[in-house]
């Protein structure tokens, strides 16, 4: 037997999304939606259920389940219905969640993400294909409070249950078992986070838990059709974490196969340290939640009328984006991919490009100069003081040879940082690229006069060595000659045109 | 409708299921009791499965109504010395309870 | 008029005869004095109600009368949560709570200028029908103290009949505002469901709780009601219709009204004979104002104690769930963990009849079992409604028994639930239906007042009160008070 399990048995996966929606209330009461506050500071008594309190559904959550169903091709349903799951948990305040059942607001639908070509690795930049994952469903529920559980500051033993976080209005999203590794969950994670983001229905901040992910993992033989036991992996709460518990019960599960053995249904953890995952529970007698509709609210009715309203508003997704940006700017698929990640980065580019009226160089610059600007900073495009405008004018001093590629590589970590004027900080400081011809004939003369073998080649038609004498000739120019005209006159001196 | 059979008559299992899913413990002489009086009520119950409720859809609000809504406006939660008042334990801002065991539930 | 009616005191108060202050002194008087006798007020408010009876006094002296409640004590079954105040369900589980926000009902009836005197005893979480299961013990019918009030609002009915406040809250959710009215000879009413708010009403069935007023006549009940309903956005199923307009409606004319007789109400699940006849005397008396008398069909009546039981309890072993132990209520103590705090908080929390029915709740919603009970009963419910709007072609009101027998004996029925639970037929359907009805006094059996009870049409609280008006102005059931009434 080989030592890759993956040789033998195929994983199936499907994923179930839990993401914050962003409202300023809760789905079922006034309380703000706030994080980072004292514990218990953000609630009203619905939300501590108080004996005597009542649910009303913040309208809010509608146009946002609505935007979600239509981002991800699904079906909006017209009616659906809120439904009682009851089980006792202390940070569960009415000894039942609201949530729906039988009835979602959204279902069958699907998304599209870019998954690696077999054989070419997980590298950057490897060739990728299309995969179409189903969405089996999104339901609103309310979120549950918060149990602390090692409360280091406090004297008193116990769990410490903070309730700021229940009530938070939630979707679910199910996925189809559609996924077959972890890089395809985190690729569907991924692009399930850039669909929240684009339509406004959810920050989806993993680190603030408004993204959060339980994994359904099972194999079965390569060829086989059908599904092995499958066991759910709960609160995985970071991409990395994701495929790490994915590969973990992948190689945790084999190995119980390879032995001969079983898959039981459970409900596992993961533990990050060791990079296992563990049995919290079996699923031996299946949870009883004892779902009812919930009598204290009437079922959700929506118009569709207003599904088409909510159309009609809704943004352009990334795959509409990247489709057009391929047309319209003529983009390589890999630069797309990375404008639209974000729709500010999108957004960004295509205010830029305007700007500069030269939409590849502006790509260029985002998905690499200024990406790997922000991803050292780890901020959103938004979130530095470089305006669209400037980097357009950076572009524009490029461009028109005023300023060298290597000149406007060091003014755009200060740009990042400080913002400013990319022309007046270039003329400040003197790094306008030289474009006077004598000057320019003066240091291509003596590099001509230096690199006899070189100028040879270039003068027997070779235009290889050309690069190589333009480099000696912007270092002699200290990087600041105009590289367009120094090409020129080089070409022109050598092969004698001029 | 064969398995309406088997299920008239509620055993003391399934009393004691029962009782865990609702949290209550209950004496032998509790479960012995209970498991009579709710086969009891169980039995009169059963004459249910005599109407024919194909078709029939269930109601589950006497008075139809359209869905209620409320605006996504924030206001301040409770005063949190209310919110904790009446708790049998706490911090000052956190209910305490006994310590809870990763996984037990949820 | 005598100050112990809700009529009376607003002639009283009207006329500066008495003033709101001294109505609840005495009030007070009465409620430490008889309903502490009779089991019926589990907690006061003295000071607070002082102070906001002569708050009260001095709208009425600078004319700014709220309602025709102004000034007047009332008391809450306990059951409706006012702020800073006790509210415990008659539950040891709840002995210590007071809550933190102000229930629909305490700001409705301060907004119309009543007095809340204090809490009125019951069933433990409305679970009953003789408020025997309180943990203050039982109520006691004013009547023959022997025998039990009805239930479960059983103290909000005595403290009408005992003449302790001129009318009191209760709810319903199977006929616990009807029933102890009918047996303690009071008017009682359940309104539509939806059109009183059940914000702040601790819940025992969602879909079939409602609340309404004790009083001693139909004209009174239309004033609390004019001041209690109205939608509430709080209040998912709240209706969205304004307060109806009913005092207007009281013109005591109820000539060619269409009263509709149940065949199973009167023959197949006919009540005692005393009870019948006392009813048969009543509808007598509207046919010789002008009514029209007709029998009606309500097919599925031997199915709606059993329909109701099933919706209730499951509902009802939801909404408990919340009685935890983590935020609030009683947390048993010397526990060694969380399953232990959750499972003996809760067992010594909970009398025997709540325990009892939580488990036939969750019983009925577990796995495997929810389609042939709770599915089922939701299914029948619809023919339980279908029967009713059949009916209503017929005719414009129902009327029967209230209750198939007057007040039995306290302890009589504590270890037969199943033909307890089956006294409850007349009365559950009204709350599966969603429709309004009221129990008012019409005779004696036994010595025991004996209630009819007068079904309308969904928002036709107008009709009912006409027709209950009608019968109240053409007889004097309702003026007959208790022994050691003041």
């Amino acid at each position: 037997m080989s030592d890759n399990p993956l040789d033998r048995y195929e994983p199936v996966i499907g994923l179930e999304v839990h993401t914050h929606l962003k409202t300023e209330s809760k789905l079922f009461s006034p309380a703000p939606v706030r994080y980072g506050d004292a514990p218990n500071h953000d609630v009203h008594p619905i939300d501590l259920g108080m004996p005597g309190v009542l649910p009303v559904l913040n309208e809010k959550v509608i146009g946002l389940a609505i935007r979600l169903g239509l981002a991800t091709h699904s079906t909006v349903n017209t009616r659906s219905v809120f439904a009682r799951k009851n089980y006792f948990y202390p940070d569960l305040p009415k000894g039942y969640q609201i949530s729906q059942y039988e009835e979602p607001v959204v279902s069958d639908g699907w998304i599209e993400i870019e998954v690696p070509v077999k054989g070419s690795g997980k590298k950057r930049g490897a060739e990728t294909v299309t995969k179409r994952i189903g969405v089996t469903r999104a339901h609103l529920e309310e979120d549950a409070g918060k149990s602390i559980h090692d409360v280091a500051l406090s004297a008193s033993e116990g769990t410490h249950i903070d309730l700021n976080r229940a009530g938070v209005p939630l979707l679910e999203i199910v996925s189809e078992p559609d996924l077959r590794s972890s890089v395809e969950a985190s690729a569907y994670l991924r692009a399930l986070r850039s669909i929240l983001r684009y339509i406004e229905v959810s920050d989806a901040d993993m680190e603030k838990g408004q993204f959060r992910c339980d994994a359904n993992v099972s194999l079965r033989l390569r060829g086989s059709s059908e599904f092995g036991t499958r066991t759910e992996i709960k609160n995985l709460n970071s991409f990395a974490n994701v495929e790490g518990a994915i590969e973990a019960e992948i190689v945790r599960q084999s190995e119980i196969l390879d032995d001969g053995g079983e898959i039981q249904q459970a409900t596992m953890g993961f533990d990050v340290n060791r990079q296992r995952t563990r049995i919290l529970r079996l699923k031996e007698n299946a949870d009883d939640y004892r779902y009812f509709d919930d009598p204290d609210l009437i079922p959700l009715l929506i118009d569709e009328e207003l599904i088409e309203v909510v159309r009609a508003d809704l943004p352009e997704l990334p795959e509409q984006k990247r489709e057009r940006f391929e047309q319209e700017y003529g983009l390589p698929g890999e630069t797309t991919a990375i404008l639209v990640t974000s729709r500010r980065l999108a957004d960004f580019f295509e205010n830029c490009a305007r700007a500069c009226n030269a939409p590849k160089a502006a790509a260029n610059w985002i998905a690499r100069d200024l990406r790997q600007e922000l991803n050292e900073r780890n901020l959103a495009v938004d979130e530095t003081r470089l305006e669209p405008d400037a980097l357009a004018s950076l572009i524009r001093l490029v461009e028109e040879g005023r300023l060298t590629t290597k000149s406007a590589r060091e003014l755009l970590p200060e740009l990042v940082e400080a913002g400013g004027d990319p022309q007046a900080m270039m003329e400040e400081r003197g790094l306008e690229a030289v474009s006077d011809t004598g000057m320019i004939d003066e240091w291509v003369t003596t590099v001509i006069g230096g690199n006899a073998a070189a100028v040879e080649s270039v003068r027997g038609g070779d235009d290889k060595p050309l690069n190589f004498l333009m480099g000696q000739v912007m270092k002699a120019a200290g990087g600041k000659a105009n590289p367009g005209e120094v090409r020129k006159r080089l070409v022109e001196m050598i092969r004698g045109d001029g | 409708m064969l398995a309406l059979c088997a299920m008239s008559r509620i055993t003391r299992e399934d009393v004691e299921r029962t009782a865990d899913l609702a949290r209550l413990s209950l004496s032998k002489d509790e479960i012995e009791a209970m498991t009579h009086e709710l086969g009891q009520i169980l039995d009169h119950v059963e004459q249910l499965q005599a109407l024919d409720t194909e078709g029939i859809e269930p109601t589950a609000h006497a008075i139809p109504l359209a869905t209620p809504l409320r605006p996504d406006r924030a206001s301040p939660g409770i005063d949190p010395d209310l919110a904790v008042a009446n708790a049998p334990a706490s911090d000052g801002h956190a209910f305490v309870v006994p310590k809870v065991i990763d996984g037990e539930e949820g | 008029m005598k100050l112990e009616s809700l009529e009376g005191q607003r002639a009283a108060l009207d006329a500066s005869e008495v003033s709101s202050v001294e109505l609840v002194e005495s009030a007070l008087v009465r409620a430490e004095g008889a309903g502490a006798d009779l089991g019926a007020i589990v907690g006061l408010r003295a000071e607070a109600a002082l102070a906001a009876a002569a708050g009260s006094d001095a709208r009425r002296r600078a004319g700014e009368l709220r309602s025709p409640l102004e000034g007047a004590p009332v008391v809450l079954k306990d059951n409706m949560v006012q702020k800073g105040e006790p509210t415990t369900c008659a539950s040891r589980i709840l002995e210590s709570f007071v809550s933190p926000y102000d229930g629909a009902m305490a700001e409705r009836l301060e907004a119309a200028g009543a007095i809340i005197l204090g809490r009125a005893n019951m069933d433990e979480f409305a679970m009953g029908s003789t408020t025997e299961n309180s943990t203050f013990g039982p109520a006691r019918n004013p009547w023959d103290t022997s025998r039990t009030t009805g239930g479960s609002s059983g103290g909000s009915a005595v403290a009408v009949s005992a003449g302790i406040t001129g009318f009191s809250l209760g709810s319903d959710t199977g006929g616990s505002i009807r029933q102890p009215a009918s047996f303690c000879g009071v008017v009682g009413m359940k309104p539509t469901y939806g059109r009183v708010s059940r914000w702040g009403l601790v819940a025992f069935a969602s879909s079939l709780d409602q609340i309404g007023p004790f009083t001693h006549s139909a004209r009174e009940a239309a004033w609390v009601l004019e001041a209690i309903a109205g939608h509430d956005p709080r209040d998912s199923t709240s209706l969205p219709e304004p307060a109806p307009a009913l005092e207007s409606a009281l013109t005591g004319d109820v000539k060619g009204l269409r009263i509709g007789l149940p065949r199973e109400y009167f023959v197949d699940q006919g009540a005692e004979p005393g009870v019948v006849e006392a009813v048969r005397g009543a509808v007598s008396e509207l046919e010789s104002a002008g009514a029209k008398v007709v029998e009606v069909a309500l097919p599925h009546t031997p199915y709606v104690v059993s329909t109701y039981y099933l919706v209730a309890t499951a509902e009802a072993s939801s909404n408990l769930a919340r009685f935890d132990g983590v935020r609030y209520g009683r947390r048993a103590e010397n526990v060694k963990d969380l399953d232990e705090m959750y499972r003996r908080s809760r067992s010594e929390g909970f009398g025997r009849e709540v325990k009892r029915r939580i488990l036939l709740g969750t019983y009925v919603l577990s796995a495997g079992y929810f389609d042939a009970y709770y599915r089922k009963a939701q299914q029948v419910r619809t023919l339980v409604r279908g029967d009713f709007d059949r009916a209503f072609e017929a005719c414009d009101v129902i009327v029967g028994p209230t209750y198939p027998e007057v007040a039995f004996p306290i302890g009589a029925r504590m270890d037969d639930p199943v033909s307890l639970y089956l006294g409850d037929i007349y009365t559950v359907s009204a709350n599966l239906a969603g429709l309004p009805g009221i129990s008012v006094p019409c005779g004696q059996h036994q010595g025991m007042p004996v209630g009819m009870q007068i079904l309308g049409r969904p928002l036709d609280e107008a009709t009912l009160l006409r027709v209950a008006d009608a019968f109240q102005r053409r007889t004097d059931h309702h003026e007959h008070r208790p022994p050691g009434s003041p």
